[in-house]
């Protein structure tokens, strides 16, 4: 009786709840969730980037039985997590390089094959690969690239605080349009980052037709936890890109990290969507459409657009990019979503934002 | 120590070594808000708890918890004007939760069940006296019970009930429920004497060897107004004629019949007379807006084909017309003569513009002081200025509801225990108010009311059976899940998922969740995501 009524109290929009049954609760509800990135790591006070990890790791242990191995690049995500000699994962855990990530990656998974292969085992651990947006955009976008070519059984993860975080906020090819950093700062004509530069990679590991590309946040648990599981169902190469708000380098509360990150969503700022071998499959639809204001005005790194002296002309400009996100990706209502969506910065070279 | 590799001098350890909980600031902690709804019930019910097992499907539990504070539950189902719902966070989303129509269905599940009040553990031999079996005595006598006093209430009515039986039609509140809920008082061992008034209480008192008295007698006389009339038997009173309809069934009045007066009195008359065939019209000096009648209760009486003369007053009355004068409201809303009359045929007029306490019942307490129209009593105990008398109900009020007399009855008794132990009552200090503003709305789904079916309007003009019928428990359970659960902890998992240094530890279902201060950063991350602001952060001391 109880169980054919629906929980229409939060829905599912909430991490558990004691009127669910288990089965549909989060896997970060459970009581004895695998707790891949442990209390006592470093990270600052609300980093979106720890949640996200723990989140996205959590998931990958429960959809294999543990048997991961995890493949960090350097950036924040390894140097809180594992100061000499501590370490906060509960699972194998290697680091070489800043750029290298994706290679490695590939390695261990050749390797992996060849032990199971040798040793008679059939029960082949999988490998997992992440970085931040700079490890990942940037300096390891070579590899990254060739791991998806060769189509290596590897889910690589970036989480993606939009810019150099560890070294002191520099821009990455993942930050968006007039945001500050250390090496945007707000001066000149056109303060905050450049408009028309960046790339947008989760488009770009479309293109290269490997099974399964999705982005994510960490507003939306379930269906980060949905992606994840998804991801590991595929062998090949995968990728994953997760929204995950840093509030020293965007300048947020430390209790607005998840907020923040649900805005980015709700706006249309962050498309949050799935791709199968090259095509978008499901998008995950805005519930509570808000304008882009309400995003920036959370962040520090975007006060020169908020305040008294906010050029209203670089606000429109924004709002004008979510709303070319709500149209391609078809974020609202029953919109159906363009087949090929272009990269956001095609929109702001042309000159159509 | 095991051999270490080249460049390698430590140990592997883990982080768990490495107490993050010394960089806080602010620390999260569990509060415990007063839900708006809990604020607003006379009655003091603790609506989002009993809500809270509504909702999980244990309804006895709920019902246990709902009858700590108001033993009526499927009357209060049913005759309550639920203000609470008024005040619901829920209307700031969508619409607030139908907490009425909760209450009902765990009222009539109670009497379906024979869930019975558990009789008190330990006798305390302390005799109370109550006078008046209305919603306030009863209450009082309920709560008197619960402390283990022996209760004895004299009711000068044939039967206890008081409005609830001799004030409020069938179609509101069946008499079956009100029975059932009433026996339920007296199988714990209550004891309620009907058709006896008590001429001298002080002489019963002592008589009776009672240790306090609560008096509620209620106010039962219709007020007057002077109409010049000619023929005097057309002006009845609201009173007498909602008694004759309970007690002999049958009233003779005539076809076209004017009520006058805009409380829920005049509507419950009008509804009344609708249903034995006459055709009401309410005449009320004011407008709608300005009206004191609950809104439902008059939309009802508006479906059913109840005129109302809006900005009148009754002036004159004949064998077959009324005379009226058109008001019109000045700046304060008070209505004033335009000098404009007019001629409405009627054959009769019932006065329901207001009550009075009958002072023969109590006009042997010569030292009783009185306000008004009402005795003056403490508010924090219903102490009057007699020692130990109490005072409950229409008699101590302006507020007269059966909500309000339960909720006086509640108080009073708590007075009386307080003062039979040779202390005063005090109302605990009151939980900080759960406002919208601290909650984290998005995170609540869309979910539609649920509306209680009706009665046929057509059927209505003819019987008196029930006009709201109850809800299934289908919808009872998802009404009961709309609740949002203001300030206080719903086990939605939020703090324990969102927290990015796993430094929230879950109890197990019903005991919630404890902070792990040793490895908590005081970000502040759970504190904002809680969907119903049970989580406040405060400054650590340093």
């Amino acid at each position: 009786m109880l169980d054919k009524i629906k929980f229409y109290q939060t829905g599912s929009n909430t991490v558990g709840n004691r009127l669910l049954n288990p089965s549909m609760r989060a896997i970060q509800a459970s009581a004895d969730r695998p707790n891949g990135l442990i209390s006592g790591h470093r990270a600052c006070q609300g980093c979106g980037e720890a949640l996200g990890a723990r989140y996205a790791i959590d998931a990958a242990m429960r959809a294999t039985g543990g048997q991961i191995v995890v493949v960090n690049a350097t950036g924040c995500l390894e140097v809180f997590s594992t100061p000499y000699p501590e370490s906060a994962w509960q699972l194998p855990w290697i680091h070489s390089l800043f750029g290298n990530a994706a290679a490695v990656g590939s390695g261990v998974a050749a390797a992996m094959k060849i032990r199971a292969q040798k040793s008679g085992n059939t029960n082949v651990p999988r490998v997992i690969a992440q970085g931040g947006d700079g490890g990942t955009t940037d300096i390891g976008f070579g590899p990254l690239s060739g791991m998806f070519e060769r189509n290596d059984d590897v889910l690589y993860i970036c989480y993606d605080n939009e810019a150099y975080m560890n070294t002191g906020v520099q821009r990455s090819s993942a930050t968006p349009p007039s945001a500050r950093t250390a090496t945007t700062q707000l001066v000149g004509e056109h303060p905050g980052a450049d408009w028309g530069k960046g790339k947008d990679v989760p488009l770009i590991a479309m293109a290269h037709g490997i099974p399964y590309v999705a982005t994510a946040t960490v507003a939306d648990l379930r269906d980060l936890e949905a992606k994840v599981t998804k991801a590991m169902s595929f062998h090949g190469a995968r990728y994953i890109q997760i929204l995950t708000p840093c509030p020293l380098g965007w300048g947020t509360a430390s209790g607005s990290t998840v907020t923040c990150a649900r805005m980015a969503m709700e706006t249309g700022f962050f498309p949050v969507y799935e791709a199968e071998y090259g095509k978008i499959t499901s998008v995950r639809k805005i519930r509570q459409k808000q304008p882009v204001i309400n995003y920036l005005k959370l962040q520090r790194r975007f006060a020169h657009l908020t305040g008294k002296k906010a050029d209203p002309n670089v606000v429109a400009r924004l709002q004008a990019l979510c709303d070319t996100n709500i149209k391609n990706f078809g974020l609202l209502g029953d919109d159906e979503p363009q087949l090929t969506p272009a990269a956001i910065q095609s929109y702001e070279r042309s000159n159509r934002v | 120590m095991m051999k270490k590799s080249f460049a390698v001098t430590l140990d592997p350890a883990t982080s768990l070594a490495n107490h993050t909980g010394s960089w806080r600031t602010l620390r999260p902690v569990n509060v415990f808000k007063l839900p708006p709804c809990n604020k607003q019930c006379p009655a003091g019910e603790n609506i989002q708890q009993w809500l809270y097992y509504a909702a999980e499907g244990d309804y006895e539990h709920a019902w246990r918890i709902l009858t700590e504070e108001n033993p009526f539950p499927a009357c209060m189902g049913r005759v309550c004007y639920h203000t609470c719902e008024g005040k619901c966070n829920r209307g700031f989303l969508d619409e607030s939760v139908g907490i009425n129509s909760v209450e009902r269905f765990l009222g009539d599940y109670a009497i379906e069940h024979n869930l019975a009040f558990k009789r008190p553990v330990r006798e305390t031999g302390k005799k109370v006296l109550i006078v008046g079996a209305g919603p306030a005595g009863l209450a009082a006598a309920y709560h008197l019970r619960r402390f283990g006093h022996t209760v004895h209430v004299v009711e000068a009515s044939a039967e206890a009930g008081g409005m609830m039986r001799y004030g409020i039609p069938t179609y509101r509140l069946p008499r079956n429920v009100l029975d059932a809920e009433i026996k339920r008082l007296t199988d714990m061992g209550i004891t309620i004497e009907c058709g006896r008034k008590i001429e001298d209480i002080e002489a019963e008192k002592k008589a009776g060897k009672y240790d306090a008295v609560i008096l509620g007698v209620g106010a039962g006389l219709s007020q007057n107004v002077d109409i010049p009339q000619g023929d005097t038997n057309h002006v009845l009173n609201a009173l007498k004629v909602l008694g004759d309809i309970e007690t002999t069934g049958e009233i003779q009045i005539a076809r076209r019949v004017a009520v006058y007066g805009g409380g829920n009195t005049a509507v419950d008359v009008a509804r009344s007379l609708r249903r034995l065939g006459a055709e009401p019209m309410i005449v009320y000096r004011r407008n709608r807006d300005k009206m004191p009648a609950n809104k439902e209760e008059m939309d009802a009486a508006i479906e059913e084909g109840i005129q109302v003369k809006w900005l009148s007053t009754i002036t004159g009355a004949t064998k077959e017309s009324i005379k009226i004068e058109k008001m019109e409201l000045d700046e304060t809303g008070y209505p004033q003569p335009t000098g404009e009359f007019e001629e409405l045929p009627a054959d009769a007029v019932v006065l329901a513009v207001g009550q009075n306490i009958d002072k023969s019942a109590i006009e042997k307490l010569k030292d009783l002081k009185f306000q008004k129209d009402a005795v003056v009593v403490d508010e924090q105990d219903m102490s009057t200025n007699m020692e130990g008398y109490f005072a409950a109900g229409d008699m101590a009020t302006s507020d007269r509801t059966v909500t309000h007399a339960i909720g006086m009855g509640k108080t009073a008794a708590r007075g009386v225990n307080a003062y039979l132990k040779g202390s005063k009552y005090q109302k605990p200090q009151k939980h900080e108010d759960a406002k919208f503003e601290d909650m984290h709305p998005w995170y609540y789904s869309e979910a539609p009311k649920m509306i209680r079916p009706e009665l046929e309007v057509a059927r209505r003009t003819q019987t008196f059976d029930e006009v709201q019928h109850g809800l299934t428990e289908e919808n009872a359970v998802f009404e009961a899940r709309r609740c949002l659960s203001c300030g206080n902890c719903m086990e939605c998992d939020n703090c324990y998922g969102v927290c990015p240094d796993s430094a929230v530890i879950k109890l197990g279902p019903g005991k919630g969740y404890e902070f792990n201060y040793d490895y908590c950063k005081g970000c502040g991350v759970c504190a904002q995501e809680c969907p119903c602001g049970h989580i406040k952060m405060v400054p650590e001391k340093i």
